[in-house]
């Protein structure tokens, strides 16, 4: 066991824990926001992490037996902790000027054609921008400019978004069967692509869209179907018979019809489980679904933008209750599921 | 308690006296402030024929401009629905074909945009959310109707006629117009412009 301090919070973790866990862990223990953003780190795919620099923390005591600082922001994805190591993150002014040089690094040649992308209101790069960036760039120059192309009949992929985090490329490795895209070329010139534009096809070719933080790889079931904060999540499930599909998904609903289905993200915006192609782009009908209810997303989010019609319902019920029973209730999650009333 | 202000008085109900009963001199009274208004400008003014001068931010009938090309600005991002704090505004969009640019600026365009007007509050806040210089408030006077459909305006009434563009060019400082000049910025740039900078495709 290590003990680690990270902005003044210290936690006991495991030997071979990275500085990013540990922070993870506190946040999910004490409720802080400690954890520093990430982009290419993906706790549920092998090997990600240490491409994007924007986990970088840094180290002001390396271990209790050589308490020297790290002379450089470490990636804190890639970096173990040692027993009696002390972190800074948001407490570290340094830092956080370092990182908006990282975000600035990475908008370079970002196109920055949000009205236009359908990842906008759950892009990370534009959360990363908006919490850790500078307002303004300071590039001048052309930026690198490619034709979106089409990556089978399902998923759009504009190379102007991308900003090279490799996730997609570990999903087709880890997920699939067989690997069929990966990086072209180098530098400043490195593309992510299939080999003569071969279509991604198997059950599991979806997961890119998901894993992917920016607007590079996007749904095409979905593309300018709507905007992501005028639809409406919904968990729901399906018995997939798919092998290593678990059925549960997201629904996004615009009125009765579903527009998209993805996974659903934990707390670190990544997918708690992978789902096939079928569940994803094949069953766009209410009927083939169990609701579980809406969605929990975060208050800060877009997406709960003018959706005040759960919280009012609540409170009806609520009012409704206690002026007929003198009772006070709790309406927690999935009360009002009807499979859970009917109880 | 504490007084405010010393105008209050206290209202006392007495007994009239015989030429307050007349009211006689309270009637003249009343005639003086008459006859002085007589021969006073009026306030008022008789509306058609006479217009008052708007303020140059006057917020009235929206407007979706059209760029220098007459190709429509808006791109259906939604800001300006979410923006919107009476949720007058709503919107489909659709993609663009290929023959379709020079009627539409950007990949995406919107296919309806409407806004309810009897729900707007002429906040102007979807011009402030607008990042693509699309929507502005006018200085016309939205006209009543008798039926509430027609109150909704779709992009037939919203969007403006070739020929005959609307003036916005008071209601932008000179700040603002400089930076929708500059070509530095992606959102500046016409789709033809972003063609010329791709790079033709290396073969190995």
């Amino acid at each position: 066991m290590a003990k680690v301090t990270i902005d003044d919070i210290t936690i006991e973790v495991p030997d071979g824990t990275t500085i990013l866990q540990a922070a993870r862990m506190i946040d999910e223990k004490y409720g802080t926001h400690t954890a520093p953003p990430t982009m290419c780190y993906y706790s549920k795919l092998k090997t990600t992490g240490g491409y994007c620099r924007t986990c970088i923390v840094s180290v002001t005591q390396g271990s209790e037996k050589d308490p020297r600082p790290m002379p450089k922001p470490v990636a804190s994805c890639r970096t173990n902790v040692m027993d009696g190591m002390v972190v800074k993150n948001n407490t570290s002014p340094e830092l956080l000027e370092a990182r908006a040089g990282v975000v600035e690094f990475l908008l370079i040649n970002h196109p920055l054609d949000c009205p236009v992308c359908d990842q906008a209101g759950e892009c990370h790069l534009q959360d990363l921008s908006y919490e850790n960036g500078d307002e303004g760039s300071r590039f001048q120059f052309p930026k690198r400019v490619y034709e979106p192309i089409d990556i089978g009949d399902k998923v759009k992929l504009n190379m102007n978004r991308c900003i090279m985090c490799y996730r997609c490329v570990k999903v087709c490795d880890q997920i699939t069967d067989n690997r069929v895209h990966g990086m072209l070329y180098r530098g400043a010139d490195s593309e992510i692509s299939t080999y003569i534009e071969k279509a991604i096809d198997n059950d599991f070719s979806g997961n890119v869209i998901d894993v992917c933080p920016v607007g590079a790889l996007t749904d095409r079931t979905f593309r300018f179907k709507s905007r992501v904060w005028f639809t409406k999540p919904v968990d729901a499930h399906r018995n997939c018979e798919t092998e290593g599909c678990t059925g549960k998904v997201r629904l996004w609903f615009k009125g009765d019809d579903v527009l998209r289905v993805t996974s659903r993200k934990d707390q670190w915006g990544e997918a708690e489980s992978f789902i096939c192609n079928t569940c994803r782009f094949e069953k766009k009908n209410a009927n083939d679904w169990v609701m579980e209810g809406p969605s929990k997303i975060s208050h800060h989010s877009v997406i709960n933008q003018n959706h005040y019609e759960l919280q009012q319902i609540k409170l009806g019920i609520k009012r409704q209750i206690k002026h007929l029973t003198g009772v006070k209730i709790d309406l927690g999650e999935g009360a009002l599921n009807p499979n859970n009333i009917q109880k | 308690m504490m007084q405010l202000t010393n105008r209050k008085r206290v209202v006392v109900k007495k007994e009239m006296s015989l030429a307050e009963k007349l009211y006689l001199p309270a009637i003249t009274d009343g005639m003086v402030i008459t006859l002085k208004h007589l021969f006073k400008k009026p306030t008022t003014v008789k509306y058609p024929e006479v217009k008052r001068e708007l303020s140059a931010t006057f917020r009235g009938q929206h407007v979706l401009k059209r760029d220098e090309q007459g190709a429509e600005r808006c791109t259906a991002c939604g800001l300006c629905a979410v923006a919107c704090p009476a949720e007058a505004i709503t919107m489909e969009a659709a993609e663009r074909k290929k023959g379709e640019e020079h009627l539409y600026r950007e990949e995406k365009y919107a296919t309806i945009y409407e806004i309810n007007m009897l729900r707007c509050i002429f906040c102007g806040l979807c011009e402030e959310a607008c990042p693509k210089e699309a929507i502005f408030l006018t200085d016309r006077i939205v006209p009543v109707d008798v039926n509430r459909k027609d109150m909704v305006y779709g992009k037939d009434k919203l969007v403006e006629d070739i020929q005959n563009r609307v003036d916005v060019s008071k209601r932008q400082t000179a700040a603002v117009l400089e930076f929708k000049k500059d070509k530095k910025h992606f959102h500046n740039q016409t789709w033809d412009d972003i063609q010329k900078q791709i790079k033709p495709k290396k073969h190995h």
